[in-house]
């Protein structure tokens, strides 16, 4: 979904969450509260830059804002592929932002992820997936990497993995199959701001996902073999 | 002098730790195998590439995981990364003086790349526990693979790092990037230019490491020994510090301008002399050049 569609329907046609270039955002109110609204868009690649200029919302909103709601909007085609970016430190970049948005958690602001329309590997890790808990709409698209090229990466028969697909869904592409390996808590359908609304109510704030993914099939050791590593001898 | 890089996993455990200390929690006794491979017709291992335990070093109890790169690169599927989690979980109840991560990873497993990638963020939200509740956890990167992908992130959240000048530390490997953008923008058979851009020297000269050592699992151990102590909060104040120290890097290199070497021009602007030289200095002489 086109993101000031999203904002439209989420916050009204005056939501205050604007785009300079790639990157999104504002402070929304919502049910008469202040948001903090940060993400991209286009597809962006995150790199240095764009990994900083969310971070620095971030941390902004901790220092001004003590325990305003985070609304992270994730459109990304992963890590920014370049040379630069790798010289740079692309990965301390990347884990400043999941720090940053791990502090604010700490320290009392609930933090949502919304997939709203593509999320990939290195832009979603320090994003969706460590926020409280991550969201995602039905169409949007979640992945690592496409069956085609894990076939070729992997040196496996493509048909085999599309045949292995359809009942096991931790390597393809697919909303559904983040959701029944807990990655996803839930798809927002419908009345999209009854979907905040309750998101911002309910949201654990310790991560459920390998209890969701092994109650819901879709990852069904995780949560158990770090048990057993809690009670080995 | 034992190379740290031509070692396995359990040879590093057992050089870097106190001797015959290391006690592995699920060992390959148990054969606790990714199923994905299995259904894939990937042959497993028995420890799915990594191993978990407590030990002592120095005489204190630590706790530590090692994984093998010789074993699908150390790439993280859901076992390989729940016996991560686990480890970190169980130094956040049982409060060790450290916790060691002997990382070689090339990221996430493609196998088993949706489960994972959530289980490289469980990792990271799992080690942000484990340091707030003022237990240091300590990344030694020294293996032929590096670490990469979700676990060059997974190290940037760990208290400290300590690298040898054949370690290499980043998110996309070279090959990935030149298949995605071409060998002009990263010859990924171009070995001066992949270490000038990702390896120790390079790592330790920008702060990115905090210890530069020899390839040698006995630096390893005293570097790693140093750290014990190493604790380091993540306040706001230690994000902002942060946050400027990136900022300002970046706008040392505002683009991909120079036709010569970045990595050179970086170092340059970063004070530190002669930097051509680098690539054919020792580590002793490197670790003499980083600014205070």
């Amino acid at each position: 979904m086109d993101w000031n569609l999203l904002a439209t329907r989420l916050f009204g046609a005056a939501h205050g969450i604007t785009a300079e270039d790639d990157f999104l955002h504002g402070t929304v109110h919502f049910d008469g509260r202040p948001i903090t609204v940060v993400g991209t868009t286009n597809h962006a690649p995150i790199g240095v830059r764009v990994a900083l200029a969310q971070a620095r919302v971030v941390l902004d909103t901790i220092a001004q804002h003590p325990e305003r709601p985070i609304l992270l909007l994730i459109d990304t085609q992963g890590q920014q592929l370049r040379r630069r970016d790798e010289l740079l430190g692309i990965n301390r970049a990347m884990a400043h932002l999941g720090a940053s948005i791990d502090l604010a958690r700490r320290r009392g602001h609930r933090v949502i992820g919304l997939v709203y329309d593509q999320a990939l590997s290195g832009g979603f890790i320090t994003s969706g997936l460590i926020a409280d808990a991550c969201y995602a709409l039905p169409e949007a698209e979640i992945r690592v990497m496409r069956i085609p090229a894990m076939a070729r990466v992997t040196k496996l028969p493509e048909d085999m993995l599309v045949a292995l697909s359809q009942s096991n869904p931790v390597f393809a592409p697919g909303v559904a199959n983040y959701v029944a390996m807990g990655g996803v808590r839930a798809l927002w359908e419908g009345d999209l701001a009854a979907a905040l609304r309750d998101a911002l109510a309910h949201t654990p704030r310790d991560d459920r996902r390998a209890v969701d993914g092994a109650e819901r099939g879709g990852r069904r050791l995780a949560a158990a073999v770090a048990q057993r590593v809690l009670d080995a001898a | 002098m034992i190379s740290y890089a031509e070692c396995s996993a359990r040879e590093r455990l057992a050089q870097v730790l106190d001797a015959g200390s290391f006690h592995e929690w699920l060992p390959p006794s148990e054969r606790l195998t990714s199923p994905h491979l299995a259904q894939l017709g990937v042959p497993s291992s028995f420890d799915d590439g990594v191993a978990i335990g407590r030990a002592k070093l120095g005489g204190v109890e630590v706790f530590v995981a090692a994984q093998e790169g010789a074993f699908m690169g150390g790439g993280v599927g859901e076992v390989h990364g729940a016996k991560l989690v686990g480890l970190l979980r169980r130094a956040l109840r049982d409060r060790p003086a450290a916790v060691l991560l002997l990382a070689e990873s090339g990221g996430v497993r493609l196998h088993e790349a949706n489960a994972g990638l959530i289980a490289v963020s469980e990792v990271m939200r799992a080690v942000l526990d484990v340091r707030a509740a003022g237990v240091p956890v300590i990344t030694l990167i020294g293996g032929a693979n590096g670490c990469f992908g979700g676990m060059g992130i997974v190290a940037r959240c760990t208290d400290h790092i300590v690298m040898s000048d054949v370690g290499r530390l980043a998110m996309s490997g070279p090959e990935v990037i030149e298949a995605s953008h071409g060998v002009e923008e990263f010859d990924s058979r171009d070995r001066a230019l992949v270490w000038r851009t990702t390896g120790g020297k390079h790592r330790w000269l920008i702060g990115d490491c905090d210890v530069l050592v020899e390839d040698d699992v006995a630096a390893f151990r005293q570097a790693a020994l140093d750290a014990i102590g190493a604790s380091r909060p993540v306040t706001l104040d230690a994000l902002e510090q942060e946050h400027a120290l990136l900022a300002a890097r970046l706008r040392m290199l505002p683009t991909a301008d120079e036709a010569g070497d970045d990595a050179i021009a970086l170092w340059t602007r970063l004070g530190i002399p002669d930097a051509a030289r680098v690539p054919e200095l020792d580590v002793a002489a490197v670790r003499a050049l980083r600014p205070e």
